[in-house]
């Protein structure tokens, strides 16, 4: 075990991407003791993303440099609870970030807010159409928080993060040009939206003739030069298209290193250390409080216990719910019995796209970014009949393109020769001719689709694998398959030579090869019930009180959205809570 | 015949004596400008305070270093000269020093032991001091810096520099009057100039680097009523700006950009770069408010012509994106880098490796990246600074206000010496700069 035992700390932060600087930042202005300890290595926009070597797509975009690497940290994967689950063991579905900054730093930069009756699903189900559309073994959930609660800690997350867009609803006030269906909000955004791009105009174009109501999406991809609530500054995008997958050379991409760090780092009572893997949260013998953090120090190969008053879990979200099952804090979720709660319940993003090909018009695609473009709303989960339409979901439909890089972003039209001549003439003809319009959409959490710890398969430490169980439903296909219809009505109008289909439909099953999104969702859900939800509506832990779960491993399902926002939401409010409440008197909070 | 054999025996006689006298009469010490109680003490903060508006750690906390520990070689033409350990170490540091060695260290430029420093110690300007901020920095160099043993290495300079009682000759002929007396009138009648006055030609040492020098190296002004005090200098190769004439890019900020650039290292036009980041990142991010207006003022006052800000950026332009502040961009440079056709070599470098910070219209990103329009580094005299930036990047200080560490990379192995050559003579000349060109020679000379 532990080789060393260092001095307490007041606060120990497990990880140290968006939600682990946030609370970091909010908490050291309390003067407390605080340590996050992060198990990649340390990055610097210079020079670890710096020009021109950061353009290089083979090593980010293909090998995954900024990734983490599996032979180090993975998870076992099967679609049902018949199959046996195996490891991941080659990065495709989704790609954990690795590293300070973690996800932070190689995501597109899209920031949203989930809508107001996201954060009430089911109790919005049940008045507006009848628990009786609820599918067998669909397990939706109410977050415990409404959107007007988390309003002031969106906008927060927003101006830290120095968001570009274009409000849609300001204090129930419609705003020409925004999104007429988001939540209320208090006031603009920090920046206005990007440029756009001409596919993204077309597709606009084309909505509006359609009686739709097309809005800039929302980018941290900053659209001017700007300085943070905390002195950070933000320079302008130039539009490389080197977004996902990258970290951003231009200090444009709002990321923990561009918006938080450098203030961080001044404060005398903060500390970080990389390479250091926590392995365990250790529980007080009586099991209602946690003691501490076990770490891996890579740097010395020693393993050290860390004692802290209180744990911050700020890991990505499938690690936040391995540390919970490896740590026994919360019962572990048993899916036969529908008991327990770690693990309970895991959901992703249901996504799909329409390509089309225009002989007569080039798209200069290399000017992108990664989260410009036009969106629309119309067909989000608040304007859906669900009891007509038979799905509970939604989905904000976007036209844009995020670059135009050679390997990955070289969109050919369906029949094309994957290899020699025809492919080569086939690159030559329709590189800069190809948009997209793209579905980006929710997905419900089901009594079967879940995590918890593998019996086979162990990590370099000798831990257990953690073991993900999902599979695409009936449901969120019908979703998808009608946002096809909607989109494929867009695109006609546009009259393209060629269109492609890129949707899940009847009988698809979750592959892990081609990569989807990195929306990994839920297994330490929120809520208001200690039966159904692993951390109370403060992410405070029901079971060791001062053990707090930050990340989207606390949807209780995924909304239509990115998840980033809503991360960097709750993070304020639960450091809101944290600050006013707990830290003056630790316990449960609820 | 004798008599004149007499005569040069006594001048001779004369000069062993003054000689022997210069190098073994141990030198008369400044007594303190200022009668203060044996028990005063400075208040809490005080010390520090003092410490950090006199710089010290600019020179003695070596990069990566333990604070105020030494270490820090300092290129002088002469050779290096190590910064010296002033922790209260009583072995390696400064910890048997007495108040009055103390002060004859910082006013005298004596050493106990009657050592002679060299005016790398900027004793020319720390003579000004007052007798409050000594007593202050000496309590807290003695009971506040945390004792460090740390023996630097021994300043060994060539002949005859290695002579030390040659300081004395210097001194003799370069010190001033000791004390801090504010001039001319306009600046004594006002508190607040007086207060600048005090933090620039004190301990701000402002004149070491951005006042010239004159032909026995000593600064050349260390106070307004000299014309050349604040008129630009050189620090290690790169010039230090001109502070005070009607060709100061200082004239065309405003007092806000002003105090910015002080107090955070940047501000909307441009960002600190070489030996300024130490002084903004150690000293001046600290300043108080009025002392940071008082600093202003005084810059202002002594200017040889009314500062002629641009326009303050408008409301509107502030929620402009930059999409929409490039397409109405235009001038000549700007409109041949946006038809990007028939490029010189020096535009065509620029477009590849600068534009996307410092964009066509060279205006860079307000608060952000530099503007390299009128920008000193990009015109000076001195091209060691923009050839320096290029091939090793920079890096803006931490500071409160603006904590990051905005970094440029560097450009020395993606770029030739005539790349640099090309890339820095059209910087030298586009949108309306007017600076000579810079040869590949030059470049090659500062590779490391």
């Amino acid at each position: 075990m532990a080789t060393r035992t260092d001095p307490k700390k007041d606060v120990v932060i497990i990880g140290l991407g968006w939600t682990g600087s946030i609370l970091g930042m909010e908490l050291a202005q309390d003067g407390l003791e605080i340590l996050a300890l992060e198990r990649g290595a340390d990055r610097n926009t210079v020079p670890d993303f710096q020009y021109p070597d950061a353009f290089d797509e083979l090593k980010y975009g293909i090998r995954y440099g900024l990734m983490q690497k599996p032979a180090q940290s993975t998870l076992t994967v099967r679609r049902n609870l018949t199959e046996t689950a195996l490891p991941y063991r080659h990065l495709g579905a989704f790609l954990p970030g690795d590293g300070v900054g973690g996800a932070g730093v190689h995501w597109n930069g899209q920031s949203w807010r989930p809508l107001e009756v996201e954060y009430r699903l089911k109790s919005y189900v049940e008045e507006a159409f009848g628990a009786n559309i609820m599918p067998e073994g669909m397990q939706i959930q109410d977050w415990g928080v409404t959107a007007a609660e988390m309003e002031p800690f969106m906008n927060k997350f927003e101006r830290v993060a120095g968001i570009s867009g274009k409000a849609g609803n300001i204090k129930g006030q419609i705003q020409e040009g925004g999104n007429p269906f988001e939540a209320e909000r208090s006031e603009d955004y920090p920046l206005p939206p990007l440029k756009n791009t001409w596919d993204s105009e077309l597709f606009a174009d084309a909505a509006s003739k359609l009686g739709y109501h097309p809005f800039p999406r929302p980018s941290a991809n900053a659209s001017r030069a700007y300085v943070n609530d905390y002195g950070m500054q933000l320079g302008p995008c130039n539009y490389c298209g080197f977004c996902e997958r990258f970290g951003c050379n231009n200090y444009s991409k709002s990321s923990p290193q561009v918006c938080i760090l450098d203030a961080l780092k001044r404060k005398p009572n903060f500390a970080y250390k990389t390479r250091c893997e926590v392995l365990k949260i250790e529980k007080a013998q009586d099991g209602k409080t946690a003691t501490g953090v076990t770490y891996f120090d890579e740097n010395s190969g020693d393993t050290v216990f860390q004692p802290a008053d209180v744990v911050l879990v700020c890991a990505f979200s499938l690690h936040n719910v391995h540390l919970l099952l490896l740590s026994g804090i919360g019962q572990p979720y048993d899916p036969v019995s529908g008991e327990g709660v770690v693990g309970r319940n895991y959901a992703y993003q249901m996504t799909g796209g329409t390509g089309l090909w225009f002989k007569d018009k080039v798209f200069n695609p290399f000017v992108g970014t990664g989260s410009g473009g036009m969106s629309i709303d119309d067909f989000s989960i608040g304007q859906i009949d669900f009891a007509k339409e038979g799905f509970i979901g939604g989905s904000y439909i976007t036209g844009s393109h995020t670059g135009g890089r050679p390997i990955q972003q070289l969109s050919m039209p369906p029949g094309t020769p994957s290899w020699g001549a025809g492919w080569k003439q086939a690159a030559g003809d329709w590189y800069g001719h190809n948009m997209s319009i793209g579905s980006h959409g929710s997905n419900m959490s089901y009594r079967d689709c879940y995590l918890d710890l593998d019996p086979t398969y162990k990590d370099r430490h000798g831990r257990p694998l953690m073991r993900m169980t999902f599979d695409w439903k009936p449901n969120d296909i019908r979703m998808t398959q009608f946002m096809k219809g909607k989109i494929e009505e867009i695109a006609r109008s546009l009259k393209p030579d060629k269109i492609s289909a890129g949707y899940k439909a009847d009988g698809s099953h979750f592959d892990v090869r081609p990569y989807q999104s990195t929306h990994n969702v839920g297994g330490a859900v929120m809520g208001t019930d200690p039966k159904t939800s692993a951390i109370n509506r403060y992410l405070q832990s029901w079971d060791c009180h001062n053990v707090w779960v930050m990340g989207a491993s606390a949807f209780p399902q995924n909304t239509q959205y990115n998840p980033t926002g809503p991360l960097g939401g709750l993070a304020y409010w639960a450091a809101e809570a944290l600050r006013k409440d707990y830290l003056k008197s630790p316990r449960p909070l609820m | 015949m004798s008599k004149l054999l007499r005569i040069l025996v006594g001048l001779v006689v004369l000069g062993v004596v003054a000689l022997l006298a210069i190098i073994f009469v141990p030198p008369q010490l400044t007594k303190p400008v200022q009668a203060l109680p044996a028990d005063w003490k400075p208040a809490a903060g005080q010390g520090q305070y003092a410490a950090r508006m006199a710089d010290c750690a600019a020179c003695h906390t070596a990069p990566g270093g333990k604070l105020l520990a030494g270490g820090l070689a300092i290129n002088s033409p002469m050779g290096t000269i190590w910064a010296s350990n002033i922790t209260p170490d009583k072995q390696t540091g400064i910890g048997n020093w007495t108040l009055d060695q103390f002060r004859a260290a910082l006013v005298d430029g004596v050493a106990p032991g009657g050592v002679h420093l060299y005016p790398a110690m900027p004793y020319e300007n720390y003579r000004k001091l007052s007798e409050e901020d000594i007593r202050a920095i000496y309590s807290y160099l003695m009971t506040e810096v945390p004792a460090v043993a740390n023996r630097v290495p021994e300043t060994k300079l060539a002949f005859p520099f290695n002579q030390r009682w040659g300081m004395r000759l210097w001194n003799w002929v370069a010190l001033g009057k000791p004390g801090f007396e504010p001039k001319p009138e306009k600046i004594a009648a006002s508190a607040q100039l007086s207060r600048g006055a005090y933090l620039v030609e004190g301990p701000g040492h402002c004149a070491a680097c951005h006042s010239p020098r004159t032909l026995i190296m000593s600064e050349d002004g260390t106070n307004p009523t000299s014309p050349a005090f604040l008129t630009g200098g050189t620090i290690g190769g790169w010039s230090a700006p001109d502070l005070r004439t009607a060709h100061s890019a200082l004239q065309q900020w405003s007092d806000a950009d002003l105090k910015a650039y002080l107090i955070s290292g940047r501000n909307s036009h441009t960002a600190v770069a070489g030996e300024m980041t130490l002084v903004v990142g150690d000293s001046l991010q600290y300043m108080t408010d009025d002392d940071a207006n008082a600093m202003v003022a005084f810059l202002r006052a002594i200017s040889d012509v009314p500062h002629k800000p641009m326009p303050a950026p408008s409301p509107a332009s502030l929620k402009e994106s930059l999409g929409d502040r490039l397409a109405a961009a235009t001038g000549p440079t700007t409109d041949k880098l946006k038809s990007a056709r028939d490029l010189t070599h020096g535009e065509l470098l620029y477009l590849d490796n600068c534009n996307a910070c410092h964009m066509v219209d060279g205006r860079g990103a307000e608060g952000v990246f530099p503007s390299l329009v009128g920008n000193s580094i990009v015109t000076a005299k001195q091209t060691t600074g923009l050839i320096d930036v290029i091939l090793n990047g920079a890096e803006m200080p931490s500071t409160i206000t603006r904590p990051e560490k905005l970094r440029m990379p560097a450009f020395a192995g993606r770029l030739s010496d005539a790349d640099v050559a090309a890339l820095t003579t059209f910087l030298r000349t586009a949108w309306g700069n007017s600076a000579p060109a810079v040869t590949p020679e030059a470049v090659a000379a500062q590779r490391h």
